[in-house]
C-alpha cells in the first residue's frame, strides 16, 4: 500500500467545484476553494502492478502540479475531456522519478523523466497512422491496448501517477536525466517539452513579431524555447506580476506589458490601429505575426486573437477554458493551431518530417531531448522553490493556483516526504 | 489708473492665499516671510472694440491700410489662433470674431471672392464646428464653413508647401492655401508673451517637419524663459523662419491683447486680492469652494470648462507682423509683469483647470507636468523666480485621466514612455521619431479629434528646462503613483511639502509663490 492523491469524480463534486469557480470570486478565489470541494484526497492504496513486460516501477522524486491540473480539480477543465481518462486516477504527469526495475540500456536506479503520453507504443498492438509517423501526441488509440482509457499517465486508472508515491511507465516513455541536470530542473522537462513542440507548431518565420500571452510556467517556457529554437524577431510578453516581468526580460524578451496596456503596447510595437468596440476588449487591424496562448483562460486566448494582425496564427499552448468570441478568426482570417504535449520520443523511430501543414518537422530525439538540453542551460534557477508533501495537498493546490501573486512558477510535490 | 503688480510679504496680518488645484481651489496659509507676487490690476478695456478694430485696420503700423491691400482676383487667407486661446475661454463675441467681421468687410468692398478661413491648430487637435462656431462668429461660420473655413491640417500631403530654409538649415514647410495666397491675414489673441508674432503663421501653419526644429530640448534649454522672446532660442527660431516666410507672402497681422477678467462675477474673488475681499467675496467664497467640493467630478469639470471669461480688450495693433509684436508685448507687460527682486529657494505655482490643451477635454498627467514646469515655471524674464537647485512646490491632484479621444498618443507616452525614462533628451532620441510617424496618430489627428502623435513630447520638452534647474519637484495633493511614474514626489499639504524640501534647501528657506490665475509674469532682477 502506498499513500496517493486520487481523483475521482463524482457528478455533484464535479459541479460543485465547477460552480464554485465559475463565479468572479471563485474564479479569484479558485486556490482556496479547490482545497474544499475538489474531488481529490488522499488515500492508501495498492502500488500500481507492472502491464507487461518493457514496463517499470518509478518512485517520483519530483512531480509538478501543471495549469491543467488546477483547471481539472477546479471544475474548470472540459467535460470532453471524460471520455479519454479512466476513474479513478492518480494525477501527475511532470515527473522526474527513478526507476525501481531494470530495463535493457537503463539500469534499475536511473533518474528519468516521463514522457506522459500514452500512445501506441506505450499501449501495443498495430501503432496508428499517427505514432508510426512520429507524432504520437496525436495518437487515436488513446482509450485502446493493454492499459485502461486515459490521454496520458496521470489519467489513467492503471499507471498510477506522479501524485503517488510509485506508479509504472513504458520504456518508450523513458528519459533518462544526465547527472548534471537536478530534479528542479528535471521536473520542468516535460513542460519545457510541450513548449518545444508548441514552438514548432506555430512555425514562427525568421524575424517575426510574437506575442506570448502569461508569463506562467508555459508563458515562460514558451518563451525560453522561442528564443532557442527560432529566429523570432521582437517577442512580446504580457504578465501580470512583477517577477514574471523579470523572469521574462531575462528569458529574452523584448518588452514586457501589464494585461491593461496590452493591446496599446502591442499596436506601438508592432503597428496597426486600436479599435474600441462598445462592448469587449480592444482589438487591433495590424499586430503582432503569432501569438501563444499560455494561460489557459478564455480572457487569455480572447486577448490572443485580438492582437494578431490579419492571416497570423495564434497558437493554444494553456488548455483552453471558458468561452470566446471567435469572431477575429472569422474576420481577421486567423489560423487557429492547438498544441498538445509534445512529440517524437526517443524510441519512437527517427521522426520524419511532419505531414501537418502547420507544423515544421521534429529533429531526432524529439522534444523531450531539446527540452533536456535547454533545462540545463537555460537560467531557471528559483522556478521550482515551492515543494510540499503529498498531505500538504491543501496547500500546494492553492499555492499553484495563485502561483503568480506568490512569486512562484512551478509548484511540485515531493511524493517521497511525509 | 490701475495699480502695478506687487510683491507681498507674507506676516501675521495676512490673510490665507487662494490657491488653485486643477478644478478645485483652497486659501493657503503661507509661512511668514513667503513673496506672494501678484499680477498689475485688470487694465479698464478699450471702450470701443470695433471702433479700435477699425482704426487698426485703417492706420495700421508699417503698412499700407488694409483696403490698399486688397483688390479683387486676389486669394485672400484669413488665419485665427485657435482654441487653445485665451485661457479660460472669452465670453462671446470672441475678439476673433469682430475682428474677422471687419476684415471680410473690408474685403467684400474690394470685391475679394477668393477668401479661405484657416485656423492655425498646428498640431493640435481639430476643432468641432461647434469650436469653430464660437470663435468665428454664427455669421462668418454659416457663410464659410465647411468649404471654405477649415482647421489647418500638418499632415495633408498635399495641403503643405516647403518655402526653403533659414540660414540655419531649418525647413519652412506650411499649409499650401496660404503660402499660395495673395495675402494672408492673421486674426490673434495674445495671452501671454510667447505667443503672437513671428509664431503665429510659421507655428500654427507648420507641420511637424518644420517644427521639430524648435520644439526640441536643446531650443527649449535654451530658452530662458519661452515668454522673453529676446531670450528664447525657441524664438529666435521663429524670427528665421518668418523671414523666409516673409520673402514667400505677403502677411498683414492683428494681435489684441485682454485683460484678466478671467472669471465671472459670481466668482469674481477669483480676480481679486485675498485681504481686499469684502464679505461678499468671503461669502461667494464659501459658497463656490463648498458646491465645488460636493460636486461629483463631471459636474465639477463641465461647469469649469464652461466658465466664459469677461474678459475687456486692452489693445488692437495691426500691420506688420514684426512691427506690430513689440506694441503687442508692451501691452502684454503693462498687464501681467510685476518686478521681483531676487530669486528664492522654493518656488510655488497653483495650477488651475485648465491649460491651452485641454479647453472642452481632461488635464491629464503630462499636461499638468507641462503647465507646470513648463508655462508656469517659465512665466519670468531674466532669471526663474527660484534658485538653480532649489525646489518647485505645485499644486494640483494629477489624476491618471486621460481624454482617449483627444490624448491617444499621451497614453502611451504615460504607458511606456515614461517608464522607461523621463529624461526629455533621452526621450527624444529613443522615442520621439516613432511616435510622430505612427500612421495611426497621424490618421487620429487628421480624422478624429486627437493631438499630433509627436505632442506629448513637446508637452515634455516645455518642462526640460525647469527640470535642469530644479533640485526636486514636489506636487501638492498628487496622486502618488501617477506622479512617481512622472519623477515627481508627491505631497498632501504645504507643510508635508516643506518637510520634504528640507533635504535640498534646509529648513529655513525663502519661498516665493506666484500668484495665479490670472497670469503674472515676474521679472525677477
Ligand atoms: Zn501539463
Ligand atoms: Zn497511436
Amino acid at each position: 500500500m502506498m499513500p496517493a492523491l486520487e481523483y475521482r469524480q463524482s457528478t455533484p463534486r464535479f459541479l460543485a467545484a465547477r460552480g464554485a469557480s465559475s463565479t468572479r470570486l471563485g474564479g479569484r478565489m479558485s486556490g482556496v476553494l479547490a482545497s474544499n470541494v475538489a474531488p481529490l484526497r488522499l488515500v492508501h492504496r495498492a502500488e500500481p502492478s507492472l502491464p507487461a513486460g518493457e514496463w517499470v516501477r518509478l518512485r517520483p522524486l519530483l512531480s509538478g502540479i501543471c495549469g491543467s491540473d488546477v483547471s481539472l480539480l477546479t471544475g474548470r477543465s472540459s467535460p470532453y475531456f471524460g471520455a479519454v481518462v479512466s476513474m479513478p486516477f492518480v494525477p501527475g504527469h511532470e515527473v522526474v522519478a527513478e526507476t525501481l526495475d531494470d530495463l535493457p540500456g537503463l539500469a534499475k536506479g536511473s533518474r528519468v523523466v516521463v514522457d506522459p503520453v500514452l500512445s501506441c507504443a506505450v499501449r501495443g498492438g498495430t501503432p496508428c497512422r499517427w505514432c508510426v509517423a512520429g507524432q504520437h501526441s496525436r495518437c487515436d488509440r488513446v482509450t485502446a491496448g493493454r492499459v485502461s482509457a486515459g490521454l496520458q499517465t496521470g489519467y489513467c486508472t492503471d499507471t498510477g501517477g506522479g501524485w503517488g508515491r510509485q506508479m509504472v511507465a513504458h520504456a518508450a516513455q523513458l528519459h533518462q536525466v544526465p547527472d548534471t541536470l537536478d530534479d528542479r530542473r528535471a521536473v520542468l522537462v516535460e513542460p519545457l517539452a510541450c513548449a518545444v513542440h508548441s514552438v514548432r507548431r506555430a512555425n514562427v518565420p525568421a524575424g517575426a513579431a510574437v506575442l506570448i500571452v502569461g508569463a506562467g510556467t508555459v508563458g515562460l517556457l514558451t518563451l525560453l524555447a522561442l528564443r532557442a529554437l527560432t529566429k523570432a524577431g521582437p517577442i512580446y510578453v504580457v504578465a501580470k506580476h512583477a517577477h514574471q516581468h523579470a523572469r521574462a526580460r531575462e528569458l529574452g524578451a523584448t518588452e514586457v506589458f501589464q494585461p491593461s496596456r496590452a493591446a496599446r503596447a502591442v499596436r506601438r510595437a508592432c503597428g496597426g490601429t486600436l479599435e474600441q468596440p462598445m462592448i469587449g476588449g480592444d482589438f487591433l487591424l495590424g499586430g503582432a505575426d503569432v501569438a501563444f496562448e499560455c494561460t489557459g483562460a478564455g480572457s487569455g486566448l480572447d486577448m490572443a486573437l485580438r492582437l494578431v494582425r490579419a492571416g497570423g496564427t495564434v497558437l493554444l499552448s494553456g488548455m483552453p477554458s471558458g468561452g470566446v468570441d471567435l469572431t477575429p478568426v472569422w474576420f481577421r482570417e486567423l489560423n487557429l493551431v492547438g498544441s498538445y504535449a509534445s512529440s517524437g520520443s526517443a524510441t519512437s523511430p527517427a521522426a520524419g518530417p511532419e505531414t501537418d501543414e502547420q507544423g515544421t518537422a521534429e529533429p531526432a530525439g524529439g522534444a523531450f531531448a531539446e527540452a533536456m538540453a535547454l533545462a540545463a542551460e537555460a537560467p531557471l534557477d528559483g522556478y521550482v522553490d515551492a515543494i510540499y508533501p503529498l498531505s500538504r495537498w491543501r496547500e500546494a493546490l492553492g499555492h499553484a493556483a495563485k502561483a503568480g501573486q506568490l512569486g512562484a512558477v512551478k509548484v511540485a510535490f515531493d511524493p517521497s516526504r511525509n | 489708473m490701475s495699480r502695478p503688480g506687487f510683491v507681498l510679504e507674507v506676516d501675521e496680518r495676512t490673510p490665507p492665499l487662494l490657491v488653485h488645484q486643477g478644478e478645485g481651489f483652497l486659501l493657503e496659509r503661507f509661512p511668514l516671510g513667503t513673496r506672494v507676487v501678484y499680477p498689475p490690476d485688470s487694465l479698464p478695456p478699450v471702450a470701443n472694440v470695433d471702433a479700435a478694430i477699425q482704426r487698426a485696420l485703417m492706420q495700421p503700423v508699417d503698412s499700407p491700410p488694409l483696403p490698399d491691400l486688397l483688390r479683387s482676383g486676389m486669394r485672400l487667407t484669413i488665419v485665427f489662433d485657435d482654441i487653445s486661446l485665451p485661457l479660460p475661454q472669452m465670453r462671446p463675441p470672441d475678439i476673433r470674431q469682430r475682428v474677422i467681421e471687419h476684415v471680410l468687410e473690408l474685403a467684400a468692398e474690394a470685391g475679394v471672392d477668393d477668401v479661405e478661413l484657416i485656423a492655425a491648430n498646428s498640431l493640435h487637435r481639430r476643432m468641432t464646428p461647434a469650436e469653430l462656431k464660437r470663435i468665428v462668429g454664427e455669421r462668418v461660420f454659416r457663410a464659410f464653413f465647411p468649404k471654405h473655413l477649415r482647421n489647418h491640417d500638418a499632415e495633408d500631403p498635399d495641403g503643405l508647401v516647403h518655402l526653403g530654409t533659414t540660414a540655419h538649415g531649418e525647413d519652412v514647410e506650411i499649409n499650401r492655401r496660404a503660402a499660395e495666397s495673395d495675402l494672408i491675414v492673421y486674426a490673434n489673441i495674445n495671452l501671454t508673451a510667447m505667443s503672437g508674432g513671428s509664431k503665429s503663421v510659421t507655428v500654427g501653419l507648420g507641420s511637424y517637419r518644420s517644427l521639430r526644429h524648435h520644439h526640441n530640448v536643446h531650443t527649449l534649454r535654451h530658452s530662458r524663459s519661452f515668454n522673453d522672446p529676446p531670450n528664447s532660442a525657441m524664438h529666435h527660431s521663429y524670427d528665421r523662419m518668418a523671414e523666409v516666410l516673409g520673402e514667400a507672402v505677403k502677411v498683414f497681422t492683428i494681435e489684441t491683447t485682454l485683460n484678466l477678467d478671467s472669471f465671472p462675477n459670481h466668482v469674481g474673488f477669483l480676480n481679486r486680492r485675498e485681504w481686499e475681499w469684502g464679505i461678499g467675496d468671503q461669502l461667494s467664497y464659501l459658497a463656490a469652494k463648498r458646491a465645488n467640493d460636493l460636486a461629483p467630478p463631471k459636474l465639477r469639470r463641465r461647469l469649469w470648462q464652461s466658465n466664459d471669461a469677461p474678459y475687456g480688450v486692452t489693445g488692437v495693433n495691426a500691420g506688420r507682423p514684426d512691427s506690430v509684436h513689440p506694441l503687442t508685448l508692451a501691452n502684454v507687460h503693462r498687464q501681467q509683469l510685476t518686478e521681483v527682486q531676487g530669486q528664492s529657494d522654493i518656488g510655488v505655482w497653483g495650477l488651475p483647470f485648465i491649460c491651452p490643451y485641454n479647453v472642452n477635454s481632461i488635464m491629464n498627467p503630462i499636461l499638468v507636468m507641462s503647465l507646470g514646469l513648463g508655462y508656469f515655471f517659465n512665466l519670468y524674464r531674466n532669471q526663474p523666480i527660484v534658485r538653480r537647485g532649489g525646489v518647485g512646490i505645485f499644486y494640483h491632484p494629477m489624476p491618471k485621466e486621460f481624454h482617449p479621444v483627444h490624448h491617444p498618443s499621451y497614453i502611451d507616452f504615460f504607458e511606456e514612455v515614461l517608464p522607461q525614462t523621463t529624461d526629455p533628451a533621452a526621450i527624444e532620441a529613443k522615442y520621439e521619431q516613432q511616435f510622430a510617424t505612427d500612421p495611426w496618430y497621424t490618421h487620429l489627428y487628421r480624422t478624429s479629434y486627437a493631438y499630433h502623435g509627436v505632442h506629448p513630447f513637446y508637452m515634455w520638452y516645455w518642462g526640460a528646462h525647469a527640470m535642469e534647474h530644479l533640485g526636486d519637484v514636489i506636487f501638492v495633493g498628487a496622486d502618488r503613483k501617477t506622479a512617481a511614474v512622472m519623477g515627481f514626489r508627491a505631497a498632501s499639504s504645504l507643510a508635508d511639502a516643506l518637510e520634504m524640501a528640507r533635504d535640498t534647501v534646509g529648513s529655513s528657506p525663502s519661498i516665493t509663490y506666484l500668484h495665479a490665475p490670472p497670469v503674472t509674469l515676474a521679472d525677477v532682477r
